[in-house]
């Protein structure tokens, strides 16, 4: 046990922390944006396993890790706005949208790899090292003795994690889209009331949440996993809605909650390194701290669905 | 502009819904330049939706829209607002985490380097457009912390900042105390004299009389009739709105209260955003008085409503009935204990708007007895019952079959009153009952809380609608802030010394107000 507790305090587990936070974190503020036009993202493990997969496809086709990004984030929009077609035009309940976006991410992916190289359930041989998203070095921070080791090093995405919350924040408090977004997940009505398109609005959020929620998928094939496979995701989009609840939809909030998640992943893989511990019990602790968020979502969720109806009745 | 031109005129306008229900009928509608128009009727008259054709929220069947002499095809409020026509909404179209300032510029926010909004400039927009039309707002605070009056100053700041010229007002007054009416119609007749023209939707035959010039009656979807605001007397335009005459007053014997039924001691309830909403509240309700509760909107009257019928859990205190605790009791239990509720939202805790009026009307009491033989229903008994209660209440209505959805707002209220007033109950809570609905269904409602108080039941009344509270209650509780603000119980009481307690300018004294509890 002591020698756990002084493994916690390395380095070493610190930068594993925020390794292993960036993904989730990507998948939250995906989650933040369409939260705040209201729109519930529940597709959001199936839009990080499918732009996982194109991450690593386009990044092979091109031979170049900062193409096979774009190409994660673009269908990562176009996911967006698809699930957005769905539940906005069509008029599908925007749950089953996303539900049937995590089926497409569950099956299609697998049977789109098979399609486009021929292999089954992972990448495997196709990956190499030119195609993965690289590390940096921070000068001078990398020389500060234990603080460089925990901040430098890290893939670039990672540092752009980090740099999505502060962009998300500006998106959403500083710009007109944000106030837009913000109105029209608050009150659609005073929005269209003053012509402010909410459809457009909605559109643009869940595009944006796609786009996030690509570069999350990137990070997952391109960097953390090292090429894809089917289990790879392994609910951190659903992970990423109980963040998303927690931070109380603002963009540090959803950071903070982020690194929560990713504290308790990070010690599952420790503590599965210990004599003794049941292994099946350890690797429960992301999903137990998932669960507990997601009981503080619902909770959330329900007062503002009894707000909604109220809301709907009085006009 | 000429003086005395016709700014809007609406020409033979229809309404016909898909479902073949007609809401306007070949109406005529026209506004004069500068001058304060009223649009009366009946809840289900039609003024709604000819209003809302008119900012371009619905599409007309039929008819023109002339809008300064042009003809105009309004297919959204953009349209509407491009063309000068603004609208202030009943319920107010403003979001409440925003700032006055970013709820005024929302759909057209100043940029500053292309990117970011520019929120000094919003602020100080909003500042000018403020001090030109004497419209006293406070730019930076968020909506959610503002008072009722001066929401509704923003919205009018946000239809004259895009632009308006023809202000549409829906019910303005319905949430405003005395002194902001007073206020607003200050304000309404300056923008008048600035050459403003504005339309005035209300219920309040005196305020019309006060505001206005000219008026135009609807009934039945058809207008009626427009007058020169003083060629026409109250009971006239009444007579004109329901086609006949209603008496305003409700007649009462002096209450003789019994024993207490509801007993409130300490009662604390904390809101979602840590708003301490009610505050140390006691209060007694006894059999056979009506006991009213006034107040603005917002001092915790629905939070008390909430907690008595066990829809909220305060943090403290206690309400009894008869000495059994309400407190987190399911509602059927309530319900056995003899309690009835009116709740204000009457399409969600009233009604199920997609069943029957028969199947509303027994929900209460499908399970007794006297409707049940094994697993069945006596469906018989059900049919006797509902009609029973149909006619009691002369609810309008095709058939017992027909989905309550379908009725007029009286008509959905009579159905609540009908479950609700038939039960025996010992004790009524009456939140908002007459809200929204025609002159008839008010009236109707009104007399039988009496008789039912004066046959014994403990009544206790909470409305917005003071003259209802002051003009009904045996004793009268005023709310401010979550607390009890005054307490009257010698009928001897009269809007002016209301709007003071309910603004909270005064209070009254402990001791009086621990009069109000009579355990």
């Amino acid at each position: 046990m002591l020698s756990l507790l002084q493994s916690l305090f390395k380095p070493d587990f610190l930068f594993a922390v925020l390794r292993i936070t960036a993904p989730i974190l990507f998948a939250t503020l995906a989650a933040v944006v369409a939260e705040r036009a209201g729109v519930v993202n529940i597709g959001l493990e199936g839009m990080m396993m499918i732009t996982a997969l194109f991450g690593f496809l386009f990044s092979y086709w091109t031979q170049s890790w900062v193409l096979g990004v774009l190409g994660a984030i673009m269908v990562g929009v176009l996911l967006g706005l698809m699930m957005g077609f769905f539940a906005l035009k069509l008029k599908t309940d925007i749950i089953l949208a996303g539900i049937a976006i995590n089926m497409l991410g569950a099956g299609g992916t697998i049977f789109m790899l098979n399609m486009f190289t021929g292999l089954r359930g992972n990448t495997g041989n196709l990956v190499s090292p030119n195609l993965l998203i690289p590390t940096i070095q921070i000068p001078l921070i990398n020389k500060i003795p234990i603080l460089g080791e925990i901040l430098s090093g890290h893939a670039v995405l990672t540092y752009v994690a980090f740099l999505c919350v502060f962009l998300v924040w500006i998106l959403i408090y500083k710009t007109p889209i944000g106030l837009n977004i913000r109105a029209v997940g608050e009150n659609p009505d005073a929005a269209s009331s003053v012509g402010v398109s909410v459809l457009k609005i909605k559109y643009i959020a869940i595009g944006i949440s796609g786009g996030l929620a690509g570069l999350g998928g990137a990070f997952m094939s391109m960097y953390y996993s090292q090429g894809w496979n089917s289990g790879m995701v392994a609910g951190r989009g659903f992970i990423a809605l109980a963040a998303q609840a927690m931070g109380r939809g603002e963009p540090v909030g959803a950071m903070l909650s982020s690194l929560l998640f990713g504290l308790a992943q990070a010690l599952r893989t420790k503590v599965s390194g210990l004599q003794g511990v049941s292994s099946f019990l350890v690797s429960m602790i992301p999903y137990a701290a998932t669960l507990l968020g997601l009981v503080a979502y619902s909770i959330s969720l329900k007062r503002k669905a009894r707000k909604h109806v109220i809301k709907v009745v009085k006009n | 502009m000429e003086q005395n031109e016709l700014v809007v005129q609406m020409k033979g306008i229809s309404k016909i819904y898909p479902n073949g229900v007609a809401a306007n009928r070949d109406v005529n509608f026209s506004v004069k330049a500068g001058e304060i128009h009223a649009l009366i009727g009946e809840n289900g008259a039609g003024k709604s939706t000819l209003m809302k054709i008119l900012f371009g929220l619905e599409r007309p069947t039929g008819g023109e829209i002339i809008v300064n002499g042009e003809p105009v095809h309004f297919s959204s409020p953009t349209d509407a607002i491009e063309k000068g026509i603004g609208m202030v909404h009943q319920h107010f179209m403003l979001v409440p985490s925003l700032t006055v300032a970013e709820n005024i510029v929302l759909g057209m926010a100043p940029r500053k380097s292309g990117l970011f909004i520019d929120y000094k400039q919003a602020v100080d927009l909003t500042k000018e457009y403020a001090e030109q039309f004497n419209l006293h707002v406070e730019p930076t605070a968020r909506v959610a912390d503002i008072a009722a009056g001066m929401k509704q100053k923003v919205e009018i700041l946000k239809a004259l900042v895009r632009g308006a010229r023809v202000l549409i007002l829906d019910e303005p007054t319905a949430i405003l105390t005395t002194q902001e009416t007073v206020g607003l119609f200050r304000e309404l007749k300056e923008l008048k004299a600035k050459g403003f023209t504005i339309i005035f939707i209300s219920h309040k035959l005196n305020e019309i009389k006060e505001l206005t010039d000219r008026i135009t009656i609807m009934r039945g979807g058809k207008t009626v009739g427009v007058y020169e605001t003083d060629s026409i007397t109250e009971q006239e335009i009444s007579g004109l709105m329901v086609g006949r005459d209603v008496i305003l007053t409700v007649e009462k014997d002096q209450s003789e209260p019994k024993e207490v039924v509801l007993q409130v001691e300490d009662l604390n309830f904390v809101n979602e955003w840590d708003k301490r909403v009610l505050d140390g509240v006691t209060f007694s309700v006894r059999s056979g008085e009506i006991v009213g509760i006034a107040g603005v909107e917002g001092n915790g009257q629905r939070e008390l409503v909430d907690v008595l019928f066990s829809l909220k859990l305060p943090e403290k205190g206690s309400a009894t009935v008869g000495g059994k605790s309400l407190i987190g009791l399911p509602q059927a239990m309530i319900r056995e204990l003899g309690v009835s509720y009116i709740p204000e939202d009457r399409m969600t805790f009233g009604i199920a708007d997609i069943a029957t009026i028969e199947e509303n009307m027994i929900s209460d009491r499908f399970n007794q007895k006297r409707f049940n033989r094994g697993p069945l229903f006596k469906m018989n008994e059900l049919h006797k019952e509902t009609d029973q209660l149909i006619v009691d209440y002369s609810v309008l209505c095709k058939s017992r079959s027909q989905e309550v959805g379908m009725l007029s707002g009286g008509n959905i209220q009579k159905v609540v009153v009908a479950r609700e007033f038939s039960s025996d109950p010992i004790l009524i809570i009456a939140d908002q009952p007459t809200r929204g609905i025609d002159v008839g269904a008010t009236e109707m409602i009104r007399k039988r809380l009496v008789e039912l108080s004066r046959a014994g039941a403990a009544v206790l009344l909470v409305s917005a609608d003071l003259n209802e509270v002051m003009e009904l209650s045996d004793s009268l509780i005023v709310f401010y802030e979550g607390k009890i603000a005054g307490y009257f119980d010698d009928g001897q009481w009269d809007d002016i010394m209301m709007g003071e307690y309910m603004l909270g300018l005064k209070r009254q004294s402990d001791e009086e107000i621990a009069r109000a509890s009579y355990a």
